[in-house]
């Protein structure tokens, strides 16, 4: 049974050897993967740094490779640069509209405080002359606590 | 563009061109009048790949001659042939840019072999839906308080606007209470971001998520196409 050539191989033209580095990564079926990271990278480059990875992280490592490479051949000037950037920019918005709800909602919790205790004043002042007049009504008890 | 990481391939590339350092020395050498040492002129580029720098050096712009460590990293996620090749495509202009996002993703990829960048943007997209959902519920808190606020006011108009001082004890003895909150998915559970995505109503953008590999992730990322 021949065994297919991976993508690699297939654009480089040779042979796919039995224990090819991007064939598990690479596969025949998806040649613009391939294209696409050795347009940006290089197919040297990209062999030299699937070696410095152990090889149940490679898979993921070309994945990641091959993005970062589209996206540098959609934009070639920031690439996927562009967009770190444009989240960072939406986080600081984000951040900031969350700061300044959190002022409004602790102005508020302030003005919730305030008006539940302006009331407890008034109630202590009514209190105070229900006090008075029952001292008016019982002066021999009220004069127990002078 | 604003780059974000804190990296020595981000310090912005002042490069005297050759013609002019030439120039400068004709005009005003002193010292070093009549002695051009040819290291000098060279730019990081052509020094690391030990080649003479010619004046129309596409690299001498962007790589000053002490910023080997930065075309060292280029050169090794890139290569300094594929790195040309984009340079020309892009204008001359914007190519200060290129090279500096270009040596923000060597510097990323070398930090993290396997995902590079791809790592940086799942960070800052899980933050980005973690501040997502905080701004949902404070939103709703924020909603509640001032419909409370707003309900305060107008019973304090109707009571004072009342002779009865009973009216006043009423409102006192009236206890204010907030509805209970609507329990939103626990902020330390990542795996289920389906559930923020829908549960946040402030962000038009929709992340579809598999519960598989960060790479995997951004594959859906639609925005940029």
């Amino acid at each position: 049974m021949i065994s297919e050539r991976c993508a690699a191989c297939k654009n480089q033209r040779r042979k796919c050897p039995s224990d090819c580095i991007f064939s598990p990564c690479f596969p025949a079926n998806d040649p613009q993967k391939f294209a696409c990271v050795h347009k940006i990278y290089g197919g040297s480059n990209v062999g030299k740094m699937l070696q410095g990875i152990p090889t149940y992280l490679r898979e993921q490592a070309a994945n990641a490779l091959y993005l970062e490479a589209k996206w540098r051949i959609h934009d070639p000037v920031y690439g996927c640069v562009g967009i770190i950037s444009s989240l960072y920019e939406q986080i600081q918005n984000a951040e900031i509209e969350l700061a300044k709800i959190q002022t409004q909602i602790t102005f508020y919790k302030l003005q919730t405080q305030r008006v539940e205790a302006e009331p407890n004043s008034e109630v202590l002042q009514a209190q105070s002359s229900n006090m008075e007049q029952f001292e008016w009504d019982n002066p021999t008890i009220a004069s127990w606590f002078n | 563009m604003w780059f974000p990481l804190n990296s020595d391939a981000y310090t912005h590339t002042h490069m005297t061109h050759p013609h002019t350092f030439l120039v400068m020395k004709k005009s005003g050498g002193g010292i070093m009048k009549g002695y051009e040492p040819r290291s000098s002129s060279s730019c990081a580029a052509c020094k690391f790949l030990k080649r003479r720098c010619i004046p129309n050096c596409i690299f001498a712009p962007y790589f000053r001659s002490d910023e080997c460590k930065k075309f060292a990293k280029v050169h090794k996620v890139f290569g300094a042939s594929n790195v040309s090749k984009i340079l020309v495509e892009v204008p001359e202009d914007q190519r200060e840019d290129t090279v500096n996002s270009l040596a923000y993703e060597a510097e990323a990829r070398l930090r993290d072999p396997v995902y590079g960048c791809i790592g940086a943007i799942a960070l800052l997209q899980r933050k980005m839906l973690e501040l997502q959902h905080d701004l949902a519920i404070a939103k709703d808190r924020l909603a509640r308080y001032s419909a409370v606020a707003a309900t305060a006011d107008a019973t304090s108009l109707i009571t004072s606007s009342s002779s009865s001082s009973d009216n006043i004890f009423h409102f006192n003895n009236s206890q204010v209470s907030l509805p209970p909150f609507p329990e939103f998915p626990s902020s330390s559970d990542f795996n289920d971001t389906a559930a923020f995505c829908h549960a946040s109503s402030s962000s038009s953008q929709s992340f579809p998520r598999h519960d598989t590999t960060v790479v995997d992730d951004f594959i859906q990322i639609p925005y940029i196409f």
